[in-house]
């Protein structure tokens, strides 16, 4: 049963899916769809305790061998982001039931969770898998669902917005299909660390034969794909599906995405970069490092400026969103453990502080059934515990020290000193004084504003609410001073990949 | 079983006086519904806090330097922390004037009927307890992030009220301190970690392996320098002085302890510390015998910190509130610690931090006066105040007496460490600076001492004695400071000897 363990974190909420659908019920689906997200959690948690004890895990479908079966790897990098992303999607849903009651008809509740269920299939299996065309399919399923969800928002543009992001989405999933088909041409294998071993033995055949040492098709293939990953992952200038899909979504659904689906695009933008076509290929040949800086550091001041002047929490979160995805693409981008650490504890630091600030946004459009900023004047009177909750964790998206996201600053500074990038470390800092208007904008409305009608007659949110939003804020903090488990994994993941990347050799795949 | 005697050894001394603030802090959520509870709590714990750190400064100034490591918060980067002379000094007089700061805060907020006493009171103990760690932290690191808290934790104090000038107030307050922290404070932490491959205070410093080693240039070293005078904004050197005036919208309690004595002070003892232990006295002043070429590298902050003195000291002249005139005066004063660190000789470095707690007392005494002369007679502004000492002897009388120490003129302890920083100057052969010295001290007579002169020289017949003193609990306080801050000019020399194992790189 243990062993079987990777598959059932697949299995268990792909099939709760459809059972909710087929039965029907709308009482029974909150309680299914809980049992199966916390036990999807419990599951990541064990195979996360398995990876630390007894390393990297491979575990192969159906028994079939590794390169022509598909292959499931849980290694530290897998394992730590289904860890936050199923954490996440658990919370999330446990809050979930007063605000969907609000702003999900009735009848539609079992679909919701459903689709809810669905998506995280999908985010997971985008983590867990080893096989690239598997990626794609997972990707499909949580965008779909994603679309869905989105689309059930109260307002008549939640439609619009989903379509929206359907479009832009449906061309990042195509173009990601058409480089797994190049690479797959070329190499005549769908594994990803088959295909890196592949196209390393390309590489050197095509040396010997005084050619290039990288043929078109891939770079064309690599090309396609991130052009792909980059309209999933929201990179700018390629986001703008993404303020409105969290804008008009339902607020839950808001808090679940924004938390996750950014981060597993970028999960597997690093796989493409670290598992197949090596860092060197991406870096110096290729001048995405480059490329990544300057569309990071440009994404990250307009994006941050763009957030400074909406009128609208979820949409101000939303643009801020696009500004800390640059944080993590600029860690990544710098190839060097630190710089990678700092990528990938950033995902799990933003994951929570994103996370908690849209379930405190969730908590207000609730209450005052708005989350424009002029509704939110004067809350800070009647829901106390709430706004103290977005304080907090806007401290953690400035980066104040003891909160989660001074970590991630911290090691992206010492990672660009390292690097020698003081133009980066130095606009870096620049631009996450931005993050202080923005935040602080909420907070001065918040506490020394008068009190708006709404805000006056709101009441604090319900602790059914409270609670999670609490648990995820204080894990902020809890982060912040305490990072074993945080930086400290994150460290061993990017050990892990610049160890493949060196040796050649990815783990799951056959030695 | 542990004997009492055996676990009060200093190392266990330094985490029980960290948690006692932090202790006060949950006491005063508990009992927020009873007031009398919850400040005898807070004064209670104030006292064991003081006795406490007392008894570590016992071994502090014997020549020991306990250590408590806390943990690791990143690899490489741990939260430890490290008594040594300097931080040993602050934390007594920032756990000193806690205790006096409490009772007169109790005074001050119910004599006003102030709302959100039990967050007030709360943020007050944050606050110290960011102090203290600041005060004791081992390395740059654990100093920056006890900054930080700082900086946060006194933000609701700061806009207190909660009105739009307590917002605009609260704008500049956390903008100038976070930005120039976060733009300057934490790259200059970086860079320095970068070169030196430590942040740890060391006596000596750790920079001057790295310069040896041609690592940063002597012009790095000077722009490093730079950003760690701008980006610890707290020290409030010119330019980024704008948060000081504009944090006197807090309640006068908080401004009296935050802004003359845990906020501002943290700041220039910051600087002090980057100077002493990151540096190196040698470094900085070119007398390092195997670096060559580098006299110059912080004079150009020498000239800046004596222009902030001047400067601050004639703008504090047009000022008419009076807690706008002591911001500008704890500006001045600040400068003049920057200047003793710039200077960098080892009498500056102690007449700087001889002068954190001289000015403490002394500026602490005279916030005290502003708020009981507010809570007392409602008045603001000084050209209001005229006839106020026949109302109000003891107020006016401790305002006279404060105003002697922060010029420096004995019997008030401001005189020896203004001595100590000419007489660093002159060591340094920056004659200008001797005469910025000089003149500061003459426009702090002419801004401070009126003040209490007139308040007394009115003939009696024209101002109505209707005003009394402020309540028993205000003015107290305020008299044990304006004593204080007479027996710290005869306690001088102590001081002196207490400090001195910091500019000998053999301190240790």
């Amino acid at each position: 049963m243990i062993d079987q363990l990777p598959i059932l974190l697949i299995i268990i909420p792909l099939f709760a899916a459809p059972l909710l659908v087929l039965l029907g019920s709308r009482h029974l689906a909150l309680p299914i769809s809980l049992a199966v997200v916390w036990s999807v959690f419990g599951i990541s948690v064990a195979l996360l305790c398995r990876v630390i004890q007894n390393g990297p895990i491979g575990y192969e479908l159906g028994g079939w061998p590794s390169p022509y079966g598909i292959v499931y790897v849980i290694d530290y990098l897998s394992s730590f982001v289904m860890m936050f992303v199923s954490a996440l999607g658990a919370i999330v849903l446990t809050y979930a039931p007063p605000s969907i009651k609000q702003e999900i008809p009735f009848s539609k509740h079992y679909l919701f969770y459903a689709c809810y269920l669905l998506c995280l299939t999908g985010l997971l299996g985008m983590c867990i898998t080893g096989d690239l065309f598997n990626v794609f399919v997972f990707l499909e399923i949580s965008s779909l669902s994603s679309y869905a969800l989105i689309s059930l928002g109260k307002t008549r543009r939640a439609p619009l917005a989903a379509l929206h992001y359907l479009i832009f989405g449906t061309i990042g999933a195509t173009f990601f299909l058409i480089g797994i088909g190049l690479l797959y041409q070329m190499t005549g294998t769908l594994n990803m660390a088959d295909i890196g071993r592949r196209l390393s033995e390309v590489r050197a055949e095509r040396l010997l034969a005084g050619l290039t040492q990288f043929s078109r098709t891939e770079l064309v293939a690599f090309a396609f794909m991130t052009v792909g990953l980059s309209i999933k992952m929201a990179v700018f200038p390629l986001h703008t599906w993404l303020p409105n899909a969290y804008a008009y979504a339902p607020s839950v659904v808001t808090g679940f995405i924004a938390a996750t689906a950014t981060k597993v695009s970028v999960y597997a933008f690093i796989r493409l970069v670290y598992g197949i076509f090596t860092p060197n290929f991406a870096f110096e040949t290729m001048p995405l490092d480059t490329a990544l800086m300057i569309f990071s550091l440009i994404g990250i001041f307009v994006a941050s400026v763009a957030a400074i002047y909406q009128t609208d929490v979820k949409r101000l979160l939303a643009y801020s969103s696009v500004a800390q995805i640059g944080y993590m693409l600029l860690g990544i981008s710098m190839s060097n453990v630190d710089g990678l650490t700092a990528g990938i504890v950033h995902m799990f630091n933003h994951a929570l502080i994103k996370g908690g600030l849209f379930m405190v946004v969730g908590c207000f459009a609730l209450r005052l059934g708005s989350v424009k900023l002029d509704d939110l004047r004067g809350a800070g009177k009647t829901m106390p515990l709430t706004s103290l909750a977005w304080v907090i964790g806007g401290l953690g998206l400035i980066g104040v020290p003891m909160t989660a996201g001074f970590i991630s600053k911290w090691l992206l500074l010492t990672a660009a000193l390292e690097h020698d990038w003081w133009p980066v470390a130095v606009l870096m800092l620049l631009s996450s004084l931005l993050a202080v208007v923005y935040v602080w904008r909420v907070v001065e409305l918040l506490y020394f504003s008068e009190p708006s009608d709404k805000a006056k007659r709101a009441k604090e949110a319900p602790a059914l609410m409270l609670i999670p939003t609490y648990i995820v804020i204080a894990a902020t903090v809890v982060f912040g001073c305490w990072t074993v488990y945080s930086a400290g994994l994150a460290q061993k993941a990017a050990l892990a990949l610049l160890a493949i990347t060196e040796s050649g050799i990815a783990p799951g795949g056959t030695p | 079983m542990i004997s009492p005697i055996a676990f009060l050894n200093p190392e266990n001394m330094i985490w029980i006086s960290l948690a006692l603030p932090l202790l006060a802090v949950v006491l005063i959520f508990l009992f927020g519904k009873m007031p009398n509870i919850r400040e005898a709590c807070t004064i209670g714990i104030s006292v064991v806090l003081f006795g406490v750190i007392c008894s570590l400064a016992s071994h502090v100034f014997a020549g020991e330097r306990p250590t408590w490591r806390l943990s690791e918060m990143l690899p490489g980067f741990e939260i430890a922390f490290t008594v040594e002379p300097l931080g040993m000094l602050f934390a007594l007089v920032a756990s000193g004037l806690w205790i006096l700061t409490t009772i007169y805060a109790i005074g001050y907020m119910r004599g006003h009927h102030e709302i959100n006493q039990t967050r007030f009171f709360a943020c007050f103990a944050i606050a110290i307890f960011a102090a203290l760690s600041a005060a004791f932290a081992k390395n740059l690191f654990t100093l920056f992030v006890a900054y930080e808290v700082m900086t946060v934790s006194t933000y609701p104090l700061v806009t207190h009220h909660g009105n739009e000038e307590a917002k605009q107030g609260g704008r500049v307050y956390l903008g100038i301190l976070l930005g120039t922290s976060v733009a300057f404070f934490m790259l200059a932490i970086a860079w320095t970690w970068s070169v030196a491959g430590t942040l740890d205070f060391t006596p000596g410093g750790i920079l001057t392996q790295a310069s040896l080693d041609g690592k940063i240039t002597n012009m790095q070293l000077s722009i490093l320098l730079g950003l760690f005078a701008f980006g610890i904004g707290k020290a409030a050197l010119m330019p980024f002085h704008r948060w000081l005036p504009a944090a006197m919208v807090a309640p006068t309690p908080v401004s009296a302890l935050l802004h003359a004595v845990a906020v501002v002070k943290v700041g220039v003892f910051s600087i002090l510390k980057v100077v002493v232990y990151i540096f190196g006295i040698d470094l900085i002043g070119g007398t390092h015998l195997d670096v060559t070429n580098q006299t110059g590298m912080s004079d150009w902050l020498c000239y800046l910190a004596g222009a902030s003195i001047l400067l601050a000291s004639l703008v504090a002249m047009t000022k008419d509130n009076l807690k706008a005139r002591l911001a500008y005066s704890t500006i001045s004063q600040l400068s003049y610690i920057t200047l003793g660190a710039a200077l960098a000789t080892t009498d500056s470095v102690i007449g700087g931090g001889m002068h954190i707690a001289m000015h403490a007392v002394g500026k602490i005494t005279l916030f005290f006066c502003a708020g009981a002369i507010y809570v007392g007679a409602h008045k603001k502004n000084i050209s209001d105040m005229r006839g106020l000492g026949r109302a109000m002897p003891f107020t006016m009388g401790a305002f006279l007496i404060a105003s002697l120490c922060i010029i420096g003129i004995p019997p008030g302890g401001g005189a020896w460490s203004k001595m100590f920083l000419a007489i660093g100057a002159a060591e340094r052969g920056h004659s200008f600076l001797i005469a910025a010295l000089m003149i500061s001290s003459l426009l702090n007579i002419a801004y401070l001492v009126p003040i209490p002169i007139l308040s007394f020289m009115t003939p009696k017949g024209q101002e109505p004695l209707k005003y009394k003193e402020a309540p028993l609990m205000c003015v107290v306080p305020l008299c044990i400071t304006a004593v204080g801050s007479v027996a710290l000019f005869f306690f001088a020399d102590q001081i002196y000897a207490w400090l001195l194992p910091i500019t000998t790189i053999s301190g240790n």
